[in-house]
C-alpha cells in the first residue's frame, strides 16, 4: 500500500508540475550556458598567461639567484635549496600578513600561486582570517582548509604513481 | 481572496506606506556612482568593531534605526521587524534584534531579502495585524567572502561573470497611517511613497552550478515575475517609471534584457539592475554589486529620495536571490533562483 502510494506520489510529481520549476534536464541546462556565454566576456588568456609566466618566471630566477649565492658560500645544493624555500615561504607570509599578496594574485595568478609562495598564502590567508574564532578551533582547524585538499590529494596521487613505479620496475 | 490578482500577485488595497528609509553603504560603494543617494558611507569596513560580523550587524542597526529616526516614529510605536542577511542562522541580523527589544522575525530570501520583507510587512499592515512595521536587510563584503568563498588574502583570482558582495544595508518603517498626498519632511515638500501590488515569485533553476555565475542563474526567475507581474497586474512595462532587479549584475542585465526582449517586452527605457548600477567599470568589481544590501540601499537610496522628490512616479522592485549554500554548492547542486517584485507609487490612487 504505501508503495503504491509512493509510486502515485512519484508519478505527479513527474507529470504534475510544468518543467520549469524543477531541476531541468542538462540538454537544457547546456543550452541556457552557451546562450549565456555570449553575454559572458572571457577570461584575458593570453595576457594572463603572459603575466602568469613573467611574474613566476622572476620569482624562480630569483630563487636560483639566492641559491646560487648560497652555495658559492659553501652550503650543498640540497641544504641551499632547503634555505630558498623557507626564504621563500617567509617572503610569500610577509606580503600575505600585510595584505599585499591577494593583489600580486589578482594581477599574476598561477605565476604567484604555483610555485611555493602560492601554498604559504594558502596557510596564512585562512590563519588571519580565522583569528576571530580562536586560536585552536578558528586558526587550528581551518590552517589547512585550502591546502589540505591539495596535499591529501597529491600525497596520494604520488603514493598510488610511486607504487606502480615500484612494480613495473 | 479578494486581495489576490491573477496567478501570482497581491494588491495592498490598504496601501501601505514607505515613511522613513535609511541606506549605509561601505567604503568601496561609497567611491561608486550611486555614492549621493546613500545616507551614510562608512569610512572603514569594520565600523569600529573587531569582527567583520559584528560590524555588518552594527551597520543593519544603524541603518534601522536612521530610517526610524527619520519616520518620525518611537521604538515603542513599532509591531514588528522583519530583517535578514546572508550569514548562517541570519546572525547579523539576530544581534541587531537582540539590541533593539522589538519582536522580530527573521527571514532569508538570500539578496531578494529586501523585496521579500517589504511583501510580508505590507501583508501584515494590509491585514491589520500592524501599524508599523521596520524592515531591513544587510550584506558585507568580508562576512560573505569568508562563508562563500576564500578567506579575504587568499591570493586567488575572480572570473569575469563574478559579483561583488555589497557592504551595504537598507532600512525600512511601512506604516498605515495615511496623511494624505503628501507631507512635509525636513521642512521639505515630499512626496508619499506607496506599495500597492506584490508579486512573490517561483524558483526557477536553470541547472548553472558555478557560484562565479549568480548573475545568469537569477535571471530566468526575475524575468519570470517580471512578466507574471505584468500579466496578472495587466500593467505595461511602460507604465512604470523604473523597474529594477536586485543584482543581475552587468552580464545578468544584459540577459535580462534579451529575454524580456523575447518575451515581447521592450523595457529598454525604465529597466536597470542594481547590482550594474553600484559600482564603476574602474573599481573592478567585474560583473557588478550583488548581495542582499545591493538592492535594499539602492532602493532605500536612491529610489525612495528620487519618489520622495517626485521624480520616479512608478517603480517596480524585483530583488533577485541566488538561493544556494555552501553546502549545496559543494554537493554538486545547482543554484535556485528566485526574484519577488513588489509595486510602489507616489499617486494616491483610489
Amino acid at each position: 500500500m504505501a508503495n503504491r502510494q509512493q509510486k502515485q506520489v512519484k508519478q505527479q510529481g513527474q507529470s504534475g508540475q510544468s518543467g520549469q520549476t524543477k531541476k531541468p534536464s542538462k540538454e537544457t541546462t547546456k543550452n541556457y550556458e552557451q546562450y549565456v556565454k555570449q553575454f559572458t566576456p572571457k577570461p584575458k588568456y593570453f595576457l594572463n598567461s603572459i603575466k602568469a609566466f613573467v611574474v613566476g618566471g622572476l620569482i624562480c630566477s630569483c630563487a636560483l639567484y639566492i641559491q646560487n649565492m648560497l652555495m658559492d658560500k659553501g652550503l650543498n645544493e640540497k641544504d641551499a635549496g632547503a634555505y630558498v624555500t623557507v626564504i621563500l615561504i617567509c617572503l610569500a607570509q610577509l606580503l600575505t600578513g600585510i595584505g599585499v599578496f591577494d593583489s600580486l594574485g589578482k594581477f599574476a595568478g598561477a605565476g604567484v600561486i604555483v610555485p611555493i609562495t602560492g601554498f604559504a598564502n594558502s596557510m596564512v590567508a585562512p590563519a588571519i582570517e580565522y583569528k576571530k574564532e580562536g586560536l585552536v578551533l578558528g586558526v587550528g582547524a581551518k590552517l589547512f582548509s585550502i591546502a589540505g585538499p591539495v596535499l591529501v590529494c597529491g600525497i596520494t596521487t604520488a603514493a598510488i604513481v610511486g607504487m606502480i613505479a615500484y612494480f613495473i620496475k | 481572496m479578494k486581495n489576490k490578482l491573477g496567478k501570482q500577485s497581491f494588491q495592498f488595497p490598504f496601501r501601505p506606506r514607505i515613511i522613513g528609509s535609511c541606506s549605509i553603504v561601505g567604503e568601496k560603494e561609497g567611491k561608486g556612482p550611486m555614492a549621493k543617494w546613500f545616507d551614510l558611507i562608512l569610512e572603514d569596513d569594520t565600523f569600529g568593531e573587531k569582527t567583520w560580523e559584528k560590524a555588518e550587524s552594527k551597520m543593519l542597526k544603524q541603518a534601522i534605526l536612521i530610517a526610524l529616526q527619520k519616520s518620525g516614529h518611537e521604538k515603542e510605536n513599532i509591531d514588528t521587524m522583519l530583517s535578514g542577511d546572508l550569514i548562517n542562522q541570519l546572525m547579523s541580523s539576530s544581534f541587531m534584534a537582540r539590541d533593539l527589544s522589538i519582536p522580530y522575525l527573521g527571514i532569508y530570501g538570500a539578496c531578494s531579502t529586501m523585496t521579500e520583507s517589504m511583501i510580508l510587512g505590507s501583508m501584515m499592515i494590509d491585514g491589520g495585524y500592524a501599524s508599523n512595521i521596520l524592515i531591513g536587510a544587510s550584506s558585507h563584503y568580508c562576512t560573505a567572502e569568508r562563508q562563500f568563498r576564500m578567506p579575504l588574502e587568499h591570493g586567488n583570482q575572480r572570473p569575469p561573470s563574478a559579483q561583488w558582495t555589497s557592504t551595504a544595508a537598507g532600512g525600512m518603517v511601512l506604516s498605515s497611517d495615511d496623511k494624505g498626498d503628501s507631507a512635509v519632511t525636513q521642512g521639505q515638500q515630499v512626496k508619499e511613497i506607496y506599495i500597492t501590488h506584490a508579486t512573490p515569485g517561483k524558483i526557477i533553476d536553470t541547472g548553472i552550478t558555478d557560484s562565479n555565475q549568480m548573475g545568469p542563474a537569477m535571471v530566468p526567475a526575475a524575468v519570470d515575475t517580471i512578466v507574471r507581474h505584468l500579466t496578472d497586474t495587466g500593467r505595461s512595462p511602460d507604465y512604470y517609471d523604473i523597474i529594477l532587479t536586485g543584482d543581475l549584475g552587468l552580464i545578468g542585465k544584459e540577459i535580462a534584457i534579451d529575454l524580456l526582449n523575447g518575451a515581447g517586452l521592450n523595457v529598454a527605457n525604465v529597466y536597470d539592475d542594481c547590482g550594474a548600477m553600484m559600482y564603476d567599470k574602474k573599481q573592478d568589481t567585474h560583473s557588478g554589486g550583488s548581495g542582499c544590501g545591493c538592492s535594499a540601499s539602492i532602493f532605500c537610496g536612491y529610489v525612495y529620495r528620487e519618489m520622495r522628490a517626485g521624480k520616479i512616479k512608478n517603480a517596480l522592485l524585483v530583488s533577485t536571490g541566488a538561493l544556494l549554500s555552501t553546502i549545496s554548492s559543494q554537493q554538486g547542486e545547482s543554484i535556485p533562483g528566485i526574484a519577488h517584485a513588489v509595486a510602489v507609487t507616489t499617486e494616491r490612487g483610489n
